[in-house]
């Protein structure tokens, strides 16, 4: 029953073959067990899960079911939960209960799913590999001495390790996209502005989005559709129509054109990885699709426009955690600045503060122009590059990662090393293009992610293209060994 | 040495929206503290702002009231600080492409003359919430109602001369901008806040002195009397060979003098960039069009077809347009009655001097347009006499009647222009007074005059004031010189 996909499980519910509560159950019961050795939950939310199971059952039994009535989810503890802990990883919201669901959560809510709780992350989802969290590292399933990447790291563990068969996750700079690679599953990102971000704590508003992240691109094709539209509440959400994502599945890869960008297959990238990736791009092209080398010339310079823009928009977002009206608050402040001092200090981890240094530093009277104004420079071409592309290719594909998921602590000390490691992710994020990951094998029992990037809106052709992938090979469904 | 004041203003303007710049809270002033304060106004984590169209727009309308452009693009930006009464800890405000551009408004001198003075630019910004220092012991207190307020902050270039035309300029923008109805203008309520830029240089110097802003005086006369304060402080300062410090300074209306607050040096870094939550806004040029359109007649506007058209004084031009609900009883009572003299007349005399008795506004006035109009063609075709008119206005006023008609019927006020009728009050009056016919008639010619007014009054006391007065003094006049 755990490893089905969310088709099969909502035809065995249909069919009666088991009902909402005892699939709630039966993974309630695997987070259990399971959830000590990984650290994937922040929350888990058993008894809301327990009712809601039981109200989708009702609801089934008088056949008025939706696609994802009865489903077992997960959030991401950066989405606000109305009534239930919403952390963000961080000490600074560890008692903060939030006064409202996200966009997300209620949008997944209404279409029947059924949340199993809250995921653990990176800190405000600052990090790449879900070590700056208040509530500490997940671990990797495949390995429990890997990271699971981040910042969407608890989302990645849970699903690889059948805790949840789905859940959402949110990528600023590859923050679905990497822990996916590092975990083995399918997470996408979509185009800037495709799902809402109401409800979903800002990191960096400019790039932050939703996606969700499962074992298969038919389970994400299934999720996205509930997930996206337009909503009025955010003024960067696009009101473009929401395709049926899923009867878009069996399109051929016949006549379509991928392109390889030769930076993102340059020296940064591990032989091995190399390998896996072009055995992957070779079943691509056994599927009818053609392959062509493309320049993406800037890639290396998104690495500094990100680490520049990002901690700039975050320096501002999390200014609202100033210990007044809710969150930490430290004890006794003599004034209000101690009030603000300490608070931020006490209740901040390493990696938060370092990005709200960085990014006051660049906006900084006397700097904001040879950084911030300098990074939006280069973050207009190196969109402008992805569209050159786009002319002449459909799809481009690369790798994820550079390597595979690094060992627990062997960043810690040089954070720039940890930056470096996310060169293929982050220009999807400054291009506000939507971009999916695939399991395309391991290294070591640590997996590898493939990575196929699109123009904006072409979340449907991208599903298709990895759904044909996985139709034609299994490594998808390989799942890590953990009692 | 003759020292010349530089003056600049920054006027800050709530909207009259019906909610919030960015959230759909209620602006009423006034209510339980933070009961109009929404998750988005208390900066929830995960919320998200969305503009407000109806502020765009009374920008917009502002803006083509001052001449001035509306760009194509314009754009937010956060002012990032901290403060209790600042929940994000930024400002969401406009910096780098504001929706009014350049523009310039033109304000009456006493000399009779105009200056045209230049405004910078204006900008929507979202108002911050206030602390509460009163009430709580040791702590301070913070209401969210007033956070998320639309405000446009309207900077002019320091182009004003004196406290009297930077009283002028803020009183052109008050008249502006209830004219237009965007905002109710209550500097008491703080709808207006004006903080002033002063600096002082020697007459004939080109560069500007060292200047300081004087933050959020609260009336026209406090604008006033903190910017002569502050030229004078100025001044001495440098006769005595000081400098000026950079500075922002504080009003104390009670003591009359403005107290340094803080030093340029401890100026805040705002870190100001664009809002990535806001898109840029695309203004299109029909709309902005359709809505210069649709601009009421402004106080300039009004004034000018006051004189010109209507052959109004300056004077009386100046005092009615100066508020858009006044003008516009102006308007009917001048239409109606077909005199917009006599209709100005009484507009700013007696029913101006009445709204002050009763220390009310035209809109609660209690004689409309149309009843005042009704009197004064009775005015006009004699049918009664001014003091007469007097009566129907205050019978009118205190609803007696309905009708100045009815009112001149039921009181008897109709003129009296039948002579033999008032030869009969002016012998009655003339046999009452002998005494005072006898000085009269002894008196030198020049002494005289005055002595006439003593029967004309007993006379149209007689009437009520019914009688003619022109046929009372051509009678009198006979008879006395007889």
């Amino acid at each position: 029953m755990l490893d089905l996909s969310l088709t099969q499980m909502a035809q065995g519910l249909a069919e009666r073959k088991f009902s909402s509560v005892e699939l709630t159950q039966a993974f309630l019961q695997r987070i259990q067990i399971i959830n000590p050795q990984l650290n994937a939950f922040i929350t888990v939310t058993e008894q809301e899960a327990l009712e809601a199971a039981k109200a989708a059952d009702a609801q089934i039994a008088a056949g008025k079911a939706t696609p994802l009535t009865g489903i077992p989810i997960a959030h991401k503890d950066l989405f606000c939960t109305e009534g239930i802990k919403t952390s963000c990883g961080s000490k600074m919201l560890d008692n903060f209960i939030a006064p409202y669901d996200a966009s997300v959560v209620a949008k997944l809510k209404n279409a029947g799913a059924v949340s199993l709780g809250k995921t653990n992350l990176d800190e405000f989802a600052m990090g790449s590999s879900n070590e700056s969290s208040f509530y500490g590292s997940v671990k990797n399933p495949w390995d429990t001495q890997a990271v699971a990447g981040g910042s969407s790291g608890g989302s990645a563990a849970a699903v690889a390790a059948r805790l949840v068969p789905a859940a959402t996750g949110t990528d600023t700079g590859g923050s679905i996209r990497q822990p996916a690679a590092f975990c083995g599953i399918t997470g996408l990102k979509p185009t800037y502005g495709r799902v809402s971000r109401w409800g979903m704590v800002a990191y960096a508003s400019s790039m932050d989005q939703a996606g969700p992240m499962a074992r298969s691109a038919e389970d994400c094709a299934l999720l996205l559709e509930q997930m996206a539209g337009f909503d009025e509440r955010d003024s960067t959400s696009l009101d473009h129509p929401v395709p049926d994502y899923l009867s878009q599945l069996g399109t051929s890869l016949q006549g379509m054109t991928l392109g390889m960008p030769k930076e993102y297959f340059a020296d940064d990238l591990s032989p091995q990885t190399a390998e896996r990736i072009q055995a992957a791009i070779k079943e691509l092209e056994k599927l009818g699709a053609s392959v062509k080398e493309i320049s993406l010339p800037l890639t290396r310079m998104a690495i500094p426009a990100y680490y520049v823009i990002s901690p700039a928009e975050a320096s501002s977002n999390l200014s609202r955690f100033d210990g007044v009206r809710y969150g930490y608050r430290c004890e006794n402040p003599v004034d209000l600045e101690d009030l603000y001092k300490r608070s931020r200090s006490e209740a901040f981890g390493e990696e938060v503060k370092r990005r709200i240094l960085i990014g006051t530093y660049a906006l900084s009277e006397g700097f904001y122009d040879a950084y911030y104004n300098k990074a939006q420079q280069i973050r207009r071409l190196i969109a402008e590059d992805f569209q050159t592309a786009f002319q002449s290719v459909d799809l481009i594909v690369a790798p994820t990662t550079p390597n595979p998921a690094f060992d627990l602590g062997s960043n810690s000390i040089d954070p720039v090393q940890m930056y470096l490691g996310d060169i293929y992710t982050l220009g999807v994020n400054l291009a506000g293009l939507p971009a999916i990951s695939v399991p395309v094998g391991q290294i070591n029992q640590r997996p590898v992610g493939m990575q196929l990037i699109g123009n904006h809106f072409s979340e449907a052709k991208l599903l298709n293209a990895a759904h044909q992938f996985q139709q034609a090979t299994d490594h998808h469904l390989q799942k890590p060994q953990l009692t | 040495m003759q020292w010349e004041a530089v003056i600049g203003l920054e006027i800050h303007t709530q909207l009259a929206t019906k909610t919030k710049i960015f959230s759909g809270s209620s602006t009423t002033f006034g209510a339980e503290p933070n009961s109009q304060a929404s998750i988005i106004d208390l900066a929830m984590p995960g919320t998200l702002p969305v503009l407000n169209k109806q502020a765009l727009e009374m920008a917009i309308q502002f803006g083509l009231a001052v001449h001035s452009e509306i760009p194509a693009i314009t754009t937010f930006d956060r002012k990032n600080y901290f403060y209790p009464d600042l929940p994000k800890g930024y400002q969401t405000t406009q910096m780098a492409a504001p929706i009014v551009g350049r523009g310039y408004l033109d304000i009456a001198l006493e000399n009779g003359g105009t200056k045209r003075i230049a405004i910078h630019h204006a900008h929507l910004e979202e108002d911050a919430g206030k602390s509460l220092h009163e009430d709580f012991q040791g702590m301070t207190g913070v209401d969210l109602n007033r956070a998320g307020t639309p405000l446009i902050e309207i900077v002019t270039e320091p182009e004003m001369s004196s406290a009297k035309e930077a009283v002028a300029f803020l009183k052109s923008i008050h008249s502006i901008i209830t004219y237009l109805g965007i905002s109710d203008g209550n500097m008491a309520e703080g709808s207006m806040r004006c903080d002033a830029n002063v600096s002082v240089r020697p007459k004939g110097q080109e560069k500007l002195g060292n200047r300081c802003e004087i933050k959020n005086v609260n009336s026209f006369r406090f604008v006033e009397k903190a910017i002569n304060y502050e030229i004078q402080r100025q001044i001495e300062i440098l006769e005595d060979g000081g400098r000026i410090a950079q500075q922002t300074r504080l009003y104390d209306p009670d003591l009359d003098e403005t107290r340094a607050m803080r030093s340029k040096e401890d100026a805040n870094d705002y870190r100001y960039f664009p809002c990535p939550d806001l898109l840029p806004i695309a203004v299109d040029p029909a709309y902005v069009q359709q809505l210069k359109d649709a601009l009421p007649e402004l106080p300039e506007q009004k004034r000018q077809r006051f004189t010109e058209q209507l052959g109004l004084s300056e004077y009386d031009a100046g005092v009615l347009s100066s508020s858009r609900p006044l003008a516009e009883y102006f308007d009917k009572v001048a239409e109606l009655s077909g005199d917009a003299k006599l209709a100005a007349n009484w507009v700013s005399g007696e029913l101006s001097a009445q709204l002050n008795r009763d220390a009310i506004e035209i809109d609660q006035a209690a004689i409309t347009p149309e009843q005042l109009a009704g009197l004064l063609q009775r005015v006009k075709d004699d049918t009664v006499s001014s003091g007469a008119a007097k009566q129907v206005f205050a019978a009118l006023w205190a609803k007696e009647g309905q009708t100045a008609d009815e009112i001149i019927e039921t009181k008897g006020l109709k003129q009296v222009t039948d002579t033999g009728a008032i030869e009969a009050l002016v012998d009655e009056v003339l046999a009452k007074n002998t005494a005072q016919v006898e000085q009269y008639r002894a008196a030198e010619p020049d002494k005289r005059g005055k002595m006439v007014g003593f029967f004309v009054g007993q006379i149209m006391k007689a009437s009520k004031g019914t009688a003619n007065p022109k046929a009372v003094n051509e009678l009198l006049a006979k008879k006395l010189n007889g």
